[in-house]
């Protein structure tokens, strides 16, 4: 089209990257041709998370759109290919390959990081931290490099610092100011901050000047200070700041700031109306924004100005940004929120809050009549940063003593109900969405969080803000009436609890009588074998029984884990890991005979893989055959007890840790409960069975055992907490007795121990009063139906062989012995894999 | 019964005996081999003894896995609507039509089943 006008953008970053898809938001690609020009060869990718490139991340990963994006819609991307020159008069910009006519041109240009003037800062080896190609060039460096030294101990210099030592080198962070992140925290702050960071090992280093950088004797280089101390290293990274990139707009001739960035309006306009600035190159009100959500905001105002004579609505336009920051830097919580030194508002009182020994420290900001928050300050605990922002950001009333919202409490930060928020509330600041927003898009049918995400962007840029989205949405559901309720299922309008009490007390031992007398309808894929469980817990009866049979999960019906080809695994149990050469052999020849893929599992024991539906009777029978007995593998049941070798073998061994977990192993098999359950026994502090991460560990002592509990790997890794001390066995096994039918009775369905614990009101404490001190009489009770179960125990296997009924049910077909023939194995490194 | 006259009113489709009653597994699913006009196939018969529909066939291939799964999957119900959850990746399949509830474009087949005294009957 002959009148479409040429739309340049300079600069493919963050802010340039989120500008063109704000303009074809808009449609704003029908209308212009456009043009971007990035000097990186990379396409915008999330600088935010760039350090993450060090931490297994790569550039695609990181990549904020793909080629295709800007193909699809006829934009045209040229990368590694920087502008030098803007020729307004001519209106075109100039690159080394050639000149280009623009009618509107945008600068999105961002900064660079600034690197002081000190001699010999450009030696080889002197490095900065900004772009993908830094980082590149800092591993490298890093190989022949055995000591690293940041260059100030602000926000990115502490992120830089972590790289350097997350490349295994000794980091040193060097400030010129009296503390770390001058601009984020104040003295009691930085102090704090200073010994948690010298704790992980990073030398600290404050009112630093370096002079000069010359040859260093045992390093690369050596720094030499202000009073001639000095220090080696090997490697340096400047981050003392940001300047913005504004050369091309100085050059011709754009009105600037006195001390650099490219001055806008409101509408994002520059001193020539033809031409934008977004980003960090910008200057708005005296002010660069070295954050990416003013950023954002600037783009939507930048495209809604490229676009206002079309827009059905008033345009945007940036009115300023808050640059409160949430960040964890070397694992070290830092908040700032508004006014956070208290020095913009004349006449603010202040509370604060120190805890030196957990090593945290709050700052409130309050206007003199002690109502409104004018700003905040953490260090330790981001935790109270989420109410403390919308107190801040939404002008809400304080509650009568501030000092509440920084005063630890058991219950963790006082947290600020959604409903307290009101409409306008920002909730997620990067992608500028409101809880009206999310009003909106729940009103218009999305009826969970992942849906609210895709309408509105919301917590996908920076994910600040993803726990307070999800509570707004559970919330805002809520209120609807939609089903964020605790029934488990349609079929009954009970939770778990209800009907593990309403089985137990009423004797119900049947999924038919339950659903008949509390439920409707045929039961469903969620409630039928949380029944099973539930009633296996209770009476323990074979779940292959007929009334059983229909409630399992397939795994637990063919007592084997369903494949994804459709055939099966075998995991017999080996206790404790402990296993005969015999019985070895045999799992080798039955592995043989019916062509299993075979594994050492994470469990310390073995899985036989590949085992067809029909062959699962005759693989089993020989395997009870030689001793064995099923592993359940398959169930919400108890797994494993990993052990240490221990005191029989081990130097350091303080009790037979094998013993230990074969007894226990032995005791609990065949326990159902709410969701598998793992455990381990160490025989001594060094922990080699891993057992804090286990559901139940138990660690040898002198004196007996410590015991641990809800400890979990998995998704989402918690430590095991110490529970009881220096048991003797009897007591030992009495605790996880009565601990492990509290949880059966009590847990929701599908949820861990590590889960049931965290949310269980009370904490810690309320289960040890209950567990060790007995404070709800329920103990006895505990323990005789834990000993029902194992009295009761059987393997469901040996069951399942001698039953000729329940054998019927390992047929592939009813009319036909034929192999399933889609079944199609191949082999892989000398044993049968899936095709 | 009226086996004897659906067969005799259809030109193309026929309907053969597959099992017992005693083969089948109440209120869950066992597979059989079918003879179709396009060849053999396997089927999912599903067996809610009491209800007024007792017996349902559709297609024992699990679209999303392409394992042939679904006869082990959890018979239950949507709504009052029977459905069977695949044991894999736990999609709903309606029984009465073989309709995927979480994918508008993924249907199983089904066929007609009856019983014929204590034996089971299809037509395909
Ligand atoms: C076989 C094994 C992997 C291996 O080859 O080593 C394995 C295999 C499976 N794991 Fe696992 N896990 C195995 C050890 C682990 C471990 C390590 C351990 O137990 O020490 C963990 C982390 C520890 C933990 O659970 O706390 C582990 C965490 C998971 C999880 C995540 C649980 C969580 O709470 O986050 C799942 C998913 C789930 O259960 O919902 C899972 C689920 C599965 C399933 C059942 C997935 C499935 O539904 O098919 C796999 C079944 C395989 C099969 O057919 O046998 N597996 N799995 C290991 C069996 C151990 C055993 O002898 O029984
Ligand atoms: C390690 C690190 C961590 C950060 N963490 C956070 C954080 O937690 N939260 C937060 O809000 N912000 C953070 N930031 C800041 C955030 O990344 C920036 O605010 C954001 O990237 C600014 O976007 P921009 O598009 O203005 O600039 P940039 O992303 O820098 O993009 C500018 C692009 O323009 C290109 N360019 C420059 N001149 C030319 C030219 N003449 N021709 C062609 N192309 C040109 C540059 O090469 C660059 O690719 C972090 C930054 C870094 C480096
Ligand atoms: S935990 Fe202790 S006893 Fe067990 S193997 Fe390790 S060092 Fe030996
Ligand atoms: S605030 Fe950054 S993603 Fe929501």
């Amino acid at each position: 089209m002959s009148t479409q006008q040429q739309l340049i953008v300079i600069g493919n970053g963050m802010v340039g990257h989120h500008l063109v898809e704000q303009l074809v938001e808009r449609g704003a690609h029908e209308r212009y041709a456009i043009t971007v020009f990035g000097e990186e060869r990379h396409l915008a990718y999330d600088r935010v998370h760039l350090s993450e490139y060090f931490s297994g991340r790569d550039a695609d990963s990181l990549a904020l759109s793909t080629a295709d994006y800007y193909a699809e819609h006829g934009i045209e991307l040229r990368l590694a290919e920087a502008v030098t020159a803007i020729d307004r008069d001519a209106g075109e910009v100039v690159t080394p390959e050639g000149r280009y006519p623009y009618d509107r041109l945008v600068l999105a240009t961002g900064s660079f990081p600034f690197v002081p003037p000190i001699p010999g800062n450009d030696r080889e080896g002197c490095l900065v931290y900004r772009t993908l190609d830094d980082l590149d060039a800092i591993r490298a460096a890093a190989e022949n490099a055995a000591t690293g030294v940041v260059v100030g101990g602000g926000l990115l210099g502490l992120e830089a610092a972590n790289a350097l030592r997350g490349l295994n080198l000794d980091t040193a962070v060097v400030e010129f100011a009296p503390r770390l992140m001058p601009m984020q925290v104040d003295t009691e702050g930085g102090t704090l901050l200073r010994e948690k960071i010298e704790a992980l090992g990073v030398q600290v280093l404050t009112e630093r000047a370096t002079q000069h950088i010359e040859d260093g004797v045992d390093a690369a280089h050596r720094m030499v200070f202000q009073d001639d101390k000095v220090l080696e290293t090997d490697l340096i990274v400047f981050s003392a700041g940001i300047r913005p990139r504004d050369e091309l707009a100085r050059d011709c001739a754009l009105e600037m700031g006195e001390r650099g960035g490219v001055v806008i309006d409101d509408r994002c306009l520059t001193s020539d109306p033809a031409i934008l600035a977004v980003g960090e190159v910008a200057l708005w009100n005296q002010s660069i924004f070295g954050l990416v959500a003013p950023g954002y905001r600037m783009a939507r105002a930048a495209a809604d100005t490229l676009m206002a004579d079309v827009l059905e609505r008033s345009p945007e336009t940036f009115r300023g940004a808050d640059m409160s920051t949430k960040l964890k830097l070397l694992g070290v919580d830092v908040g700032a929120i508004g006014d956070a030194h208290g020095n913009q508002n004349p006449g603010a009182r202040m509370f604060r809050y120190l805890d030196e020994i957990k090593q945290e420290y709050r700052k409130l900001v309050v206007s003199s009549d002690g109502r409104k928050l004018l700003g905040a300050m953490l260090v330790g605990d981001n935790d109270y940063y989420e109410s403390l922002m919308q107190y801040y950001a939404n002008g809400l009333e304080l509650p009568e003593d501030p000092a509440s919202l920084i005063l630890p409490s058991s219950e963790g930060a006082p947290a600020l109900g959604p409903d307290a928020l009101p409409d306008t509330a920002t909730i997620c600041s990067c992608h500028n969405v409101t809880k009206g927003d999310i009003c909106t898009s729940i009103d218009a049918g999305a009826v969970d969080l992942a849906t609210v995400k895709g309408e509105t962007k919301a917590s996908t840029g920076c994910g600040g803000c993803a726990a307070l989205l999800k509570s707004v949405v559970d919330h805002e559901l809520e209120s609807r009436g939609v089903e964020v309720d605790q029934s488990i299922c349609e079929h009954f309008a009970h939770t778990r609890q209800e009907l593990y009490d309403i089985v137990r007390v009423e004797g119900i031992k049947t999924f038919g009588e339950l659903i008949e007398k509390h439920g409707q309808g045929l039961g469903c894929d969620i409630c039928k074998p949380a029944a099973a469980s539930i009633l296996a817990s209770c009476y323990n009866e074979p779940i292959t029984d007929a009334a059983h049979v229909p409630l399992q999960d397939t795994n637990d019906t063919f007592m084997a884990n369903m494949q994804k080809n459709g055939t099966y695994s075998v995991v017999p149990r080996i206790a404790g890991g402990e296993i005969t050469p015999d019985k070895l052999v045999v799992l080798g020849q039955v592995a043989q005979k019916y062509d299993l893929y075979t594994k050492i599992t994470g469990g310390q024991r073995i899985d036989l893989f590949g085992a067809r539906l029909e062959d699962l009777p005759a693989i089993w029978g020989e395997l009870i055959e030689a001793g064995f007995e099923t592993g359940h593998a398959y169930g919400k049941s108890v797994r494993t007890v990993k052990s240490c070798v221990g005191s029989t073998w081990c130097r350091y061994g303080v009790q037979d840790s094998v013993g230990m977990a074969i007894k226990l192993e032995h005791r609990y098999k065949g326990l159902r409960s709410p969701h598998k359950l793992k455990f381990a026994v160490s025989g001594c502090t060094r922990e080699c069975a891993e057992a804090q991460s286990k559901d139940v560990g138990v660690i040898a002592t002198e004196n007996g055992w410590n015991l641990y509990v809800c400890g979990n790997g998995g998704m989402r890794p918690r430590h095991a907490e110490l529970f009881a001390t220096d048991l003797d066995d009897e007591q030992l096994i009495r605790t996880i007795d009565r601990f492990l039918m509290f949880y059966v009775r009590t847990a929701d369905r599908l949820q861990r121990t590590s889960v049931w614990r965290e949310n269980l009101e009370g904490g810690l404490d309320y289960l040890k009063e209950v567990i060790l001190d007995d404070s709800l009489g329920i103990n006895e009770e505990l323990e005789s139906q834990m000993q029902a179960v194992i009295d009761t125990y059987e393997c469901e296997w040996a069951g399942a062989i001698s039953d000729p009924e329940k054998l019927k049910r390992f047929r592939s077909f009813v009319n036909d012995e034929r192999p399933d023939p889609d079944i199609i194995m191949t082999s892989e490194r000398g044993q049968l894999r899936p095709a | 019964m009226t086996t004897a006259t659906a067969a005799a009113s259809t030109m193309t489709q026929t309907w053969q005996a597959l099992c017992d009653r005693d083969d089948l597994v109440e209120f869950s699913g066992v597979a059989a081999w079918i003879e179709t006009a396009g060849g053999p196939a396997q089927v999912a018969l599903f067996y809610l003894p009491g209800h007024a529909t007792e017996l349902y066939a559709v297609d024992n291939h699990d679209p999303f896995s392409g394992a042939n799964v679904i006869a082990r999957g959890i018979v239950g119900d949507r709504q009052g609507e029977p459905v069977v959850a695949s044991p894999l990746y736990k999609q709903h399949f309606r029984l009465t039509d073989g309709q995927c509830l979480e994918d508008d474009d993924v249907k199983l087949r089904t066929w007609p089943v009856d019983f014929d005294g204590d034996r089971v009957v299809l037509q395909a």
